[in-house]
């Protein structure tokens, strides 16, 4: 029972979702092409779709996923069924070192011009030198802090006795060691000396009021003045702040965010390729973002002219940054190895953290 | 636990033709165990492969076979720790739904309420018609600091401090008192209601005080519903893991947690599966330990 970014802009999407059950069908529609993704993760989002078959003739369905693993396991057992898949960047190497996923033609996607250049080519998008995602939306884990406080200015902070019983964590393994590793100035998704963030994150300790797993958890725990500082979502902190009018700010300290990019890849056994990449090209269009930021809440566009487009006084905006993009580490693929390493890290800290 | 099957069967005609016994009993049995036969013993018995993979055998991914899962305790000294934690707030939770339980049964059962007895017993079970989530988060409501509770305690004495205890393990084992309490009341008021009123009567008109008649009669008599309760309640308190992880917030790290994480975050289905038949193993060992006491006392 955990809400994910993902679950709550599902929550969020769930009624523009039901309004477009009711919609009348189109009867005729030249190309139909199947998206697979998360529910109510922007693609299928009914105004957008009903624009876009307009424009272009093509008409969207969707498949849906719970996990990423089904996503992947559906990309291998239904080949030829889908024409777009939603990829996060971490699982593009696994993806198309399966061969589930085809290298990404931008010639196709005029819009891809305003793509921000490190999200772009990032190495996560990469395979064997090839592109395979198109880079969509991003956000950061960073620090959430309570108005009225002294903004941090580094993940030291946690550690500070001046926060003293006020700091909540994320209950996440790859997060928790990526904040040790930061902290301690080593690669987050490498870090070499796993006994330098174990040290970090056990002088937390005092200061640890609770780990939270859910947005939701995490709003009625903050509105109870539980906690001041706390690892925290991007998009979550601009949801607390902007829904729930709660005391929250997003701050970045000097280290570096902990983000997640989100890719649209086209598989490579894509009934019709051109069509996906007509879809991709207008998922990643700035008046696309547009209203879904602004209307329904989304996470921020990996094109530079879409996140431009929104006015000035947008806390998207505001808190995502573009030098964010150049000063985060983005969550690569972790060997399975090293997720275990990392997973067992995780529990030993909880425990420690128990024992208080 | 006393699910005998019966052992005869009326042989039913069919077509003018006595079938033998055995094809009734064997028609009447299958669907039961036929049902036991996939939901349960399926699933585990794949776990139980699992257990011995080396990792998660979901995608292409080379899975060898190995012991390492059940090391554990030993590669990570700090699961007894947990299993220690694990445990007291099994026993904690089961002493003190034994207690009141019992004592709830003995009041529902003997009072005399007569027909009102029926409400206090739906009363009781209420906390079973409602969702488990639902439970505990109006629970973190109450105990948290500034919540309910404070608000009601400050009320009488303004001077007083916080007493709120969210996010500690007696705030776990409260949550699960509240959950389980009625398997206790349940079990011990049917145990309790089936002891004959004269046997009572003989011991009050022989002289024996109150004290006598419950610690030589009532008691006794009442340890089936006990036993039984206390068995339903300790198995799956020892794996909750929600309770623990809503209500003990940082405390809240117990054998049922781990599991959890190892199926969810860790994505390590082997590691669960490993612990579940660890813990599994413990509380089978518990109660063959204990089964001969419960026996003579039970009677089953």
């Amino acid at each position: 029972m955990k809400l994910s970014r993902r679950n709550t802009l599902q929550l969020m999407g769930g009624t523009a979702l039901a309004a477009s059950m009711l919609g009348p069908r189109r009867a005729f529609a030249a190309t139909k092409i199947t998206v697979l993704n998360w529910q109510g993760y922007g693609t299928d989002e009914k105004w957008a779709l009903e624009a876009f078959t307009a424009a272009t003739g093509i008409e969207v369905v969707h498949d849906y996923f719970n996990s990423e693993a089904e996503m992947i396991t559906k990309l291998a057992t239904n080949p030829g069924a889908y024409d777009v898949v939603l990829i996060n960047s971490a699982r593009i190497e696994q993806a198309a070192g399966q061969g589930l996923i085809q290298p990404v033609d931008f010639a196709k996607i005029p819009n891809s011009a305003g793509l921000a250049p490190k999200l772009k080519d990032h190495d996560n998008m990469q395979y064997e030198g090839e592109t395979f995602g198109c880079a969509w939306v991003w956000g950061m884990n960073g620090l959430g802090v309570r108005d009225g406080k002294t903004d941090p200015d580094s993940y030291a902070a946690l550690a500070d006795p001046a926060w003293v019983g006020k700091v909540a964590l994320f209950d996440d393994a790859v997060t928790a060691v990526g904040l040790g590793a930061l902290a301690t100035g080593q690669d987050m998704n490498d870090p070499k000396d796993l006994e330098a963030v174990k040290t970090f994150l056990q002088s937390i300790r005092p200061n640890l009021h609770n780990l939270w797993t859910s947005e939701d958890q995490w709003n009625k725990a903050f509105a109870a003045n539980e906690f001041d500082l706390s690892i925290a979502w991007s998009g979550g902190v601009v949801r607390s702040f902007r829904n729930g009018g709660l005391p929250v700010h997003f701050v970045v300290p000097k280290e570096g965010a902990i983000g997640w990019l989100d890719g649209l890849a086209v598989p490579s056994t894509a009934p019709d390729v051109d069509a996906a990449y007509a879809f991709i090209n207008y998922m990643i269009d700035p008046d696309f973002y547009f209203r879904w930021a602004t209307e329904v809440g989304a996470p921020a566009s990996a094109n530079v002219d879409a996140m431009a487009k929104l006015p000035e006084d947008d806390l998207m905006k505001q808190v995502h940054k573009p030098d964010y993009i150049d000063t985060m580490s983005i969550m690569a693929a972790l060997p399975d190895a090293r997720r275990d390493a990392f997973n067992a890290l995780w529990q030993e800290m909880k425990a420690y953290y128990a024992a208080k | 636990m006393s699910a005998g099957p019966a052992t005869t069967a009326p042989a039913l005609k069919m077509g003018g033709r006595r079938l033998p016994p055995w094809v009734a009993t064997t028609a009447l049995l299958l669907p039961a165990y036929g049902w036991l036969l996939i939901a349960i013993f399926l699933p585990l018995g794949a776990m139980f492969l699992f257990s011995f993979m080396t990792a998660t055998p979901i995608g292409n991914k080379e899975i060898g076979y190995t012991l390492d899962q059940y090391k554990i305790f030993f590669t990570q000294p700090y699961m007894w720790q947990v299993a220690s934690w694990t445990f007291q707030i099994a026993f904690a939770t089961t002493l003190i739904c034994a207690l009141a339980g019992f004592l709830a049964a003995l009041a529902l059962a003997r009072s005399g309420l007569g027909r009102s007895q029926w409400i206090f017993l739906i009363l009781i079970l209420l906390p079973f018609w409602t969702n488990g989530l639902v439970r505990i988060f109006s629970w973190t409501m109450v105990i948290r600091e500034g919540g309910f509770l404070d608000a009601v305690v400050q009320f009488v004495l303004p001077e007083a401090g916080s007493v709120g205890f969210l996010y500690s393990r007696p705030a776990i084992v409260l949550g699960l008192v509240h959950g389980y309490l009625p398997y206790m009341v349940l079990t011990c008021y049917i145990a309790i209601s089936t002891i004959d009123d004269a046997i009572v009567e003989a011991a009050e008109s022989l002289g024996a005080r109150w004290w006598t008649v419950l610690g030589r009669i009532l008691i006794p008599m009442a340890a089936p519903g006990l036993i039984a309760g206390s068995v339903l309640i300790f198995v799956p308190v020892v794996g909750a893991f929600m309770e623990p992880r809503i209500l003990g917030g940082p405390q809240g790290v117990t054998l049922g947690t781990v599991i959890e994480d190892s199926f969810t975050q860790g994505f390590n289905w082997p590691q669960g599966a490993a612990l579940s038949f660890m813990l599994l193993a413990v509380v089978l060992a518990i109660f063959a330990t204990f089964s001969g006491v419960l026996r003579r006392n039970a009677q089953w």
